[in-house]
């Protein structure tokens, strides 16, 4: 199947958002968002619920009135046009198939909105694209979870859209179908190069299928780009422990010098590449991600030119790939630490005492509002990095 | 005492008493087709006496019943499209709308459904007395439309309220306007609860007396007739108009229970592809 | 139906609430409720005030000659005192049916929602099904039934339950039998339908924990099923009480409830102030049994 299955009729230019707001009564669920999809990027939208993903997304879709500010397509401004009069299609959370209707019509649906008569070719083209050939006449109840997924996916792209939105479109199945679909959403995406926008609040899910990634907290956007970026050098302590886990230490940073920033953290000195500082003074959090740290029976095992603190082994987890490990430093703090079972690196058991190490160049020095402390996650929640 | 025994014990008395209470409820069912082949011996005798088929092979012998029973089918038919209606369009400003007085309109709803028909009889017969109404056939539609609406309002409400708001929303993402919407998602989907409320709404005033009582007139219905002739003597026609009824709704219950197993079966794989999990019928 | 088309416009009830929603909308509501609301004010609440207004009618007038509203309030203490006993009998008599019907009704209404697996919508039809035909021909059944000559009077004869010369028809035990089967389906449907609801689980984790099925019924089922069984026992109660039917047809004069004696007032002696009294006198009366019984359910003290 090749890209030419679904050709764009027009050429759609980039979805922009500017100024965007949306308010519910005194809630403001979307606070004056202004940002710019390129056109056939695969863009995720991620946050956790409540965030204003799905309003920003309903917004773009014609669901929801935006009370200020402008949705463009090209060089058109669409925020005011009625849902049908744009082009635009969705893939909604749960699908919401009609179930009156069998599988054939729900896909054909669109076109027969649009007055085009001669749908069938149209229709055994999409089914096969999603790889449904031979459902048409079923109803949507006797299709599995996947199935109706990948019918919802058919009926939006049937109508070659400008922009296909997908509002948490995997987020009903399960684990190891999620996975596959994921690739399979990936793969049509390519193939028909639509602008696809998918809000999710699974990171995994957004970090594996996007070329851009936004973090989305209270409205408004923390963090944009691409998804090891992110991951790597998070702009806020919220990025940094949403997407993924992070060691966030409560320093203080002294001003840039010689390319580097030197900080203290409870009493002792550490430094950061001034490239890796979002901070250079004053208050700020010294991050490492957990399987950044490395953990050494004693302070003469570190190697040159990495950074080390001591504490004692509070907890040992065994996950099969990797040990994730909780250290519990001199003032009390518990720190994540993921070692890999590679076979070449020591256990340690709970109790033990342990030096944890680590290569400044994966440090990062984030802006810390006064007074903050720490910020640990001791819980494992399924950390992105490690493989599970 | 072991719990096995408890449960073993719990099952039979609960499923033997519920079926002695079926029986009881179906004891009168039972006496009605089997007097509507009775030839009595008397005219004010309840008994069974004689079989016959007379009373099937002539049901309108006495003619006032039948003239009853098709003015109680023309009062019926016209409540039933009025309430529908009117009912339909309050469960649609109910469920999709947000407005002023939403309080105000369910106790509206409300009331009628929780107040002693008898009261509604009298109060009813009350205004279109002191408004010099006289009463008949269209005082008895008016009182019908009145007491139907609130339960058309209520079964179509249910129906909207179950009704996922995402369809639509999909269809008009899909190039739907708002008529094609509703034409075409919308109106299909409601559909059951609407044709539920109508026939609800028709048993209700089919079987009405208490509230037509008091506000008929000289029209006669057809339980007002039963009632009227409770008194003279009881035709045995009107055994079998009862069992004629009991026998089309039971069909009409029948039908539409196959007819949703038909459709389903039908709508079943065509390809048998990967037949597994297409199979689940629910 | 013209008015419906403009109904599903983006009014999406799932999205939060909309704030500044399209102009053309805001009289639509108002619209689709006027007819209903409209016939429901005229033909259901004018009434009440119409017969509010009747039952202080100056009581000398009549129905030829005339009446005048002379606010006299007297009509209600002389409606009750020449009908307490009615008024007593009926509520006497719902009661005792509604006690019958929950007897009945609980273990029916249990072993379809529980017990009768893919008999569920059979039992259920059952039901139901006497009611698909006429309430009068049904009641008139309850005769033949109950008749002196009948097979069930000469059975209880003959075991001694009834004296020779004893009989069923024509007592309180035939209109309260009566009300009991007219209005159990209504009483049962309710609780139906929040034992259906009722998880199976639960039930198991309360034997778990260490509760005889007699405990878990009163501690779980029976507190589970609270809504139900307020809904069907107001569903029981209300048109039992007003109930005249049954008194007539199965009954005798001794056994008339308030709902004859407002029957005859109305359509027979023709004295519209005193059977509007009565009426708003029984309206009130059930008011004030909901209102408590409300009240009570409301709490955990009615276990």
């Amino acid at each position: 199947m090749g890209g030419t299955t679904v050709a764009r009729e027009t050429p759609a230019g980039d979805l922009r958002l500017a100024n965007l707001t949306k308010r519910f009564g005194i809630f403001t669920a979307v606070d004056d968002l202004t940002l710019t999809i390129p056109q056939g990027s695969f863009f995720a939208l991620l946050g956790a619920s409540g965030c204003g993903k799905t309003t920003t997304l309903r917004m773009i879709a014609g669901l929801e009135e935006p009370t200020s500010g402008q949705v463009l397509l090209g060089d058109r401004d669409i925020a005011r046009l009625r849902p049908y009069k744009r082009p635009v299609n969705t893939v909604f959370q749960s699908y919401a198939l009609f179930p009156h209707l069998d599988i054939f019509e729900n896909v054909a649906f669109g076109l027969r909105r649009r007055g085009i008569r001669q749908v069938d070719d149209q229709v055994a083209r999409m089914l096969s694209l999603v790889q449904l050939d031979g459902y048409g006449r079923r109803r949507p109840a006797q299709l599995s979870g996947g199935q109706q997924q990948r019918v919802a996916l058919a009926r939006a792209l049937i109508n070659h859209p400008q922009v296909l939105l997908l509002d948490e479109p995997l987020g009903a199945l399960d684990l190891k179908l999620r996975r596959q679909m994921q690739i399979e959403l990936k793969r049509i995406q390519t193939e028909v190069g639509i602008t696809f926008v998918h809000v999710t609040h699974d990171q995994e899910e957004a970090m594996t299928m996007a070329d851009t990634v936004a973090v989305m907290n209270a409205g408004r956007i923390e963090q944009l780009g691409a998804p090891a970026d992110i991951y790597e050098f998070p702009a806020t302590a919220f990025v940094a422990n949403f997407l993924g886990q992070s060691n966030l230490l409560a320093a203080e940073a002294a001003g840039t010098a010689g390319g580097e920033v030197p900080v203290t953290a409870h009493g002792a000195r550490y430094s950061v590449p001034a490239d890796r500082a979002r901070v250079d003074r004053g208050p700020a959090h010294l991050g490492v991600r957990p399987e950044k740290l490395h953990l050494v029976g004693s302070a003469d095992q570190v190697p040159a030119g990495h950074q080390h603190l001591t504490g004692v082994v509070s907890d040992a987890s065994y996950v099969g790939v990797s040990t994730q490990y909780l250290l519990r430093t001199s003032w009390g703090s518990e720190l994540s630490v993921f070692a890999a079972n590679s076979g070449t690196t020591q256990r340690f058991a709970v109790g033990a005492e342990a030096v944890a190490h680590w290569d400044p160049r994966h440090a990062f020095l984030l802006p810390r509002e006064p007074g903050e402390d720490d910020r640990t996650s001791p819980v494992l929640d399924e950390p992105v990095g490690a493989p599970s | 005492m072991s719990a096995r025994f408890w449960r073993w014990l719990a099952d039979r008395w609960v499923m033997a008493v519920a079926l002695l209470v079926l029986g009881y409820l179906s004891l009168p069912i039972v006496v009605v087709a089997g007097l509507s082949f009775n030839r009595p011996s008397s005219r004010l005798s309840y008994d069974f006496h004689e079989f016959t088929l007379d009373n099937w092979r002539n049901p309108c012998a006495t003619s006032d019943m039948c003239d009853a029973v098709v003015r109680s089918v023309q009062i019926g038919f016209l409540a039933t499209a009025v309430s529908t209606v009117l009912g339909t369009l309050m469960a649609f400003a109910l469920v999709r709308h947000r407005f002023r007085g939403r309080a105000g309109i369910n106790v509206l709803i409300f009331l009628p459904m929780a107040t002693p028909e008898l009261v509604m009889g009298t109060s009813l017969l009350a205004l279109f007395v002191a408004a010099g109404v006289p009463q008949g056939f269209w005082t008895i539609v008016i009182a019908h439309v009145m007491f139907c609406v609130s339960f058309v309002v209520v079964t179509v409400k249910a129906r909207l309220a179950g009704m996922d708001s995402r369809l639509e929303e999909a269809a008009m993402d899909l190039y739907a306007s708002e008529w094609q919407t509703f034409r075409r998602v919308t109106l299909p989907l409601v559909l059951p609860g609407i044709v539920a409320a109508a026939l609800l709404a028709f048993s209700l005033s089919f079987d009405d007396f208490i509230i037509t009582n008091f506000n008929a007139g000289t029209t006669v219905t057809f339980p007002m007739y039963v009632w009227g002739a409770a008194q003279r003597g009881i035709p045995p026609q009107v055994n079998v108009i009862g069992t004629a009824m009991f026998a089309i709704a039971l069909l009409l219950v029948l039908a539409s229970t196959l007819r949703g197993r038909r459709a389903r079966r039908a709508a079943l794989p065509v390809a048998p592809a990967v037949g597994g999990a297409a199979r689940r019928r629910s | 139906m013209s008015a419906l088309a403009h109904v599903p416009t983006g009014q999406s009830a799932a999205a939060p609430p909309p704030s500044a929603r399209r102009g053309r909308h805001r009289f639509l509501p108002y619209l689709l409720l006027l007819p209903g609301a409209a016939w429901l004010l005229l033909f259901f609440a004018l009434p009440l005030v119409q017969l509010a207004a009747a039952s202080l009618y100056d009581p000398s007038g009549s129905l030829s000659t005339g009446y005048a509203l002379t606010f006299a309030f007297g009509n209600y203490p002389d409606a009750l005192a020449a009908y307490w006993p009615q008024f007593v009998r009926s509520f006497g008599y719902a009661a005792l049916a509604l006690v019958l019907a929950l007897l009945m009704g609980y273990p029916l209404a249990y072993a379809i929602a529980q017990k009768a697996g893919r008999w569920k919508n059979l039992l259920l039809v059952c039901v139901v099904a006497p009611m698909f035909t006429s309430f009068l021909v049904r009641t008139l059944a309850w005769k033949t039934i109950l008749s002196d000559n009948g097979w069930f009077v000469g059975v209880l004869r003959d075991v001694h339950l009834l004296a020779p010369d004893g009989r069923l028809l024509a007592t309180p035990f035939a209109v309260v039998l009566g009300l009991t089967y007219n209005f159990l389906p209504f009483l049962v449907l309710p609780l139906y339908a929040s034992l259906e609801r009722l998880d199976r689980r639960l039930l198991e984790a309360a034997s778990d924990l260490y509760a005889s099925p007699v405990r878990a019924f009163r501690r779980v089922t029976l507190p589970l099923s609270m809504p139900g069984l307020v809904a069907g026992t107001l569903l029981f109660f209300i048109p039992a009480s007003g109930d005249y039917i049954n008194a007539e047809l199965l009954g005798t004069p001794n056994e008339y409830m308030i709902g004859n004696v407002i029957d005859s007032a109305f359509l027979v002696r023709l004295d519209y102030p005193q059977g509007a009294a009565l009426s708003f006198l029984l309206m009130a009366a059930m008011l004030a049994v909901v209102f408590v019984y409300l009240r009570r359910a409301g709490t955990e003290e009615v276990l």
